[in-house]
């Protein structure tokens, strides 16, 4: 068997709520091996969760199939495979709409999707608790225990070694439950060159790759800092491309005639992303040393990466927890000039006196001035006297609904009983929402075992 | 870009070290990690980076952000990316979805940490 020189990837998804063009294009716009999707953050797999319980044939990301209906005929046409973490809680149901729409599209017999599942252990938590697992918060050493009632989605992150098992029985659709962003990326390449489930170095060398392009544009010209003005076409930006050697470097780059830019800088930006110990960069398939890589443009809007090196993986998967904490609501009031930022001062003090003299007991309330100390707090210094607004962002948050609902009733009468030049409350009352918080843990490997399945159209 | 006033202008190499905002000589990206926000700092031009690597220490960081995080901050080396990174503990009002800021997902505290002053010796080219 003759190994291929590259593998090309595409990252077409860096969250699910990205730009619905972004897979279309990286399909039409030149050649690609494989289409990397990425759709969950933490707080996804609790919102599919309460789906599912209502709709036993929901759970997952449904924007996938309609997406799979517009892409499919070039992807049988061309051969591309897609790998993407669509299936969320329920992979089987996210499949099998998948299959239908194959069907539909009269592709049958062309169209073998793989599911990968085996993640949730919503169902396993209390047998896993009785055997002595504590799946203690990692960030604060508590005990499941004191959450345990409350727990609404338990899922352990899977690494590419069931993506690969679904690549190898030929899916030409990978869809998969809670399999790492990076995984989704180092499967294709594992796939294509064949590498040893020790060859650290390789598995760390596409994990890299997976890092980087696992947040869509956001290593090409997207959120970049660095000349941000000068980057050019981004109503069009294009998404990144991973040009895969078999000795592990590899080429991130984009196609031709898209927005955007490729650059040490704009790839050096999105390593960075999330980071914690750089030489400990901890996934199921191994643990990837960021302090290795080397960068080098090779050409615009092409940045080789090269010289990355792993370890062995360690004996635990992360698992993702959610439960539910209580309820917030944010409310906003908007104060003109002159002496907006006086008025909205006094606006917070009248309402946290009502809110006090209401007896409404609260957990944390905030009170951020927009325009004058939001996001950079102390550090912006003291704001101009000639402030043109200022915009008041009150927020609370409680275990109870009834305080955080009483709280939405009392920003709109400050419109009329505090003090002027108010403005901007168009939205209506605030919204009380549902805090579903996020638990991290670690559950030794042997207790998950992961599932692949494949399904014909 | 913005810059401010004068005095943190970016410039040529005068004789006497001179303050200089962080922004003329890094740029950053941020993100969280439950109630951690990670800044990581990247010098515009390598020949910056052992200057940041002197100037900006976690202590020196930890005093930069006082009063908006509760926890410690620590900090990683990237010499191969001229870049540190530093983990800002406390830093995101509970994290994720428990928190009632703005910011909740630290994804600005990056521009915070560039409005920094640090001292650049007389001889050194800005810009």
């Amino acid at each position: 068997m003759t190994s291929p020189t590259t593998v090309r990837i595409a990252s077409g998804q860096g969250f699910w709520g990205d730009w619905l063009e972004a897979p279309v294009r990286q399909v039409e716009g030149g050649p690609i091996d494989y289409l990397m999707m990425d759709y969950l953050a933490e707080v996804t797999m609790s919102i599919m969760q309460k789906q599912r319980a209502r709709d036993s044939a929901l759970g997952y990301a449904k924007d996938f199939v309609p997406l799979m209906q517009r892409l499919l005929p070039r992807l049988v046409e061309r051969g591309i495979r897609v790998t993407a973490n669509a299936g969320g809680v329920n992979p089987g149901a996210c499949a099998r709409a998948v299959v239908d729409t194959a069907r539909d599209l009269g592709l049958a017999g062309r169209v073998r999707v793989g599911v990968v599942g085996g993640d949730d252990i919503l169902d396993r938590l209390d047998e896993l608790l009785a055997r002595g697992h504590r799946l203690e918060n990692m960030d604060t050493g508590a005990s499941l225990e004191a959450v345990r009632e409350h727990v609404q989605s338990a899922n352990a992150y899977l690494g590419a070694g069931p993506v690969l098992a679904a690549l190898q029985q030929d899916a030409l659709i990978v869809v998969t439950g809670r399999v790492t962003d990076t995984g989704l990326t180092l499967a294709p390449m594992l796939h294509a060159f064949g590498w040893a489930a020790d060859d650290w170095d390789r598995l760390a060398a596409g994990t890299v790759a997976g890092h980087i392009i696992e947040c869509g544009a956001q290593c090409t010209g997207g959120n970049c800092l660095l000349d941000w003005e000068r980057i050019e076409g981004m109503a069009d930006p294009g998404y990144p491309i991973i040009e895969a050697c078999p000795d592990g470097s590899f080429v991130v780059t984009k196609h031709p005639d898209t927005g955007g830019i490729v650059s040490v800088p704009s790839v050096t930006e999105q390593l960075v992303y999330e980071m914690g110990d750089p030489r400990n960069y901890i996934t199921p398939d191994c643990i990837a040393d960021f302090t290795t890589i080397r960068l080098e443009q090779a050409g615009p809007n092409r940045v080789r990466v090269s010289g990355v090196r792993g370890r062995p993986a360690t004996e635990f998967l992360k698992v993702s927890i959610s439960y539910h904490h209580g309820y917030k609501a944010v409310g906003t009031l908007v104060y003109a000039w002159p002496d907006a930022y006086a008025k909205a001062q006094k606006a917070d003090r009248i309402l946290r006196e009502r809110l006090d003299r209401l007896g409404l007991r609260f957990e944390k309330t905030l009170t951020e001035f927009v325009g004058v100390n939001a996001t950079h707090g102390p550090l912006a210094g003291a704001p101009s006297a000639d402030l043109p607004e200022v915009q008041l962002r009150v927020g609370v948050r409680a275990r109870e609904r009834p305080p955080v609902e009483r709280f939405t009733r009392e920003i709109a009468p400050l419109i009329l009983n505090g003090p002027p030049s108010v403005t901007g409350f168009a939205g209506g009352r605030p919204k009380v929402e549902e805090i579903v918080a996020y638990w991290p843990a670690l559950v030794p490997k042997s207790e998950i075992r992961p599932t692949v399945e494949m399904l014909d159209a | 870009m913005s810059l401010k006033g004068p005095r943190k202008q970016a410039g040529r190499g005068s004789a006497r070290p001179r303050r200089v905002q962080l922004v003329h000589l890094a740029h950053a990206r941020s993100g969280d990690k439950g109630d951690t926000a990670n800044v990581g700092l990247i010098a515009r031009k390598p020949e910056y980076y052992p200057l940041l690597k002197r100037a900006v220490t976690a202590a020196r960081v930890a005093r930069h952000f006082r009063g908006m995080i509760t926890g410690p901050v620590e900090r990683y080396e990237l010499p191969n990316l001229h870049a540190l990174n530093f983990l800002l503990h406390g830093a995101l009002g509970g994290g994720g979805t428990l928190s009632l800021q703005t910011d909740a997902q630290g994804k600005v505290f990056s521009t915070a940490l560039l409005r920094m002053d640090v001292t650049v010796p007389g001889r050194m080219r800005v810009g």
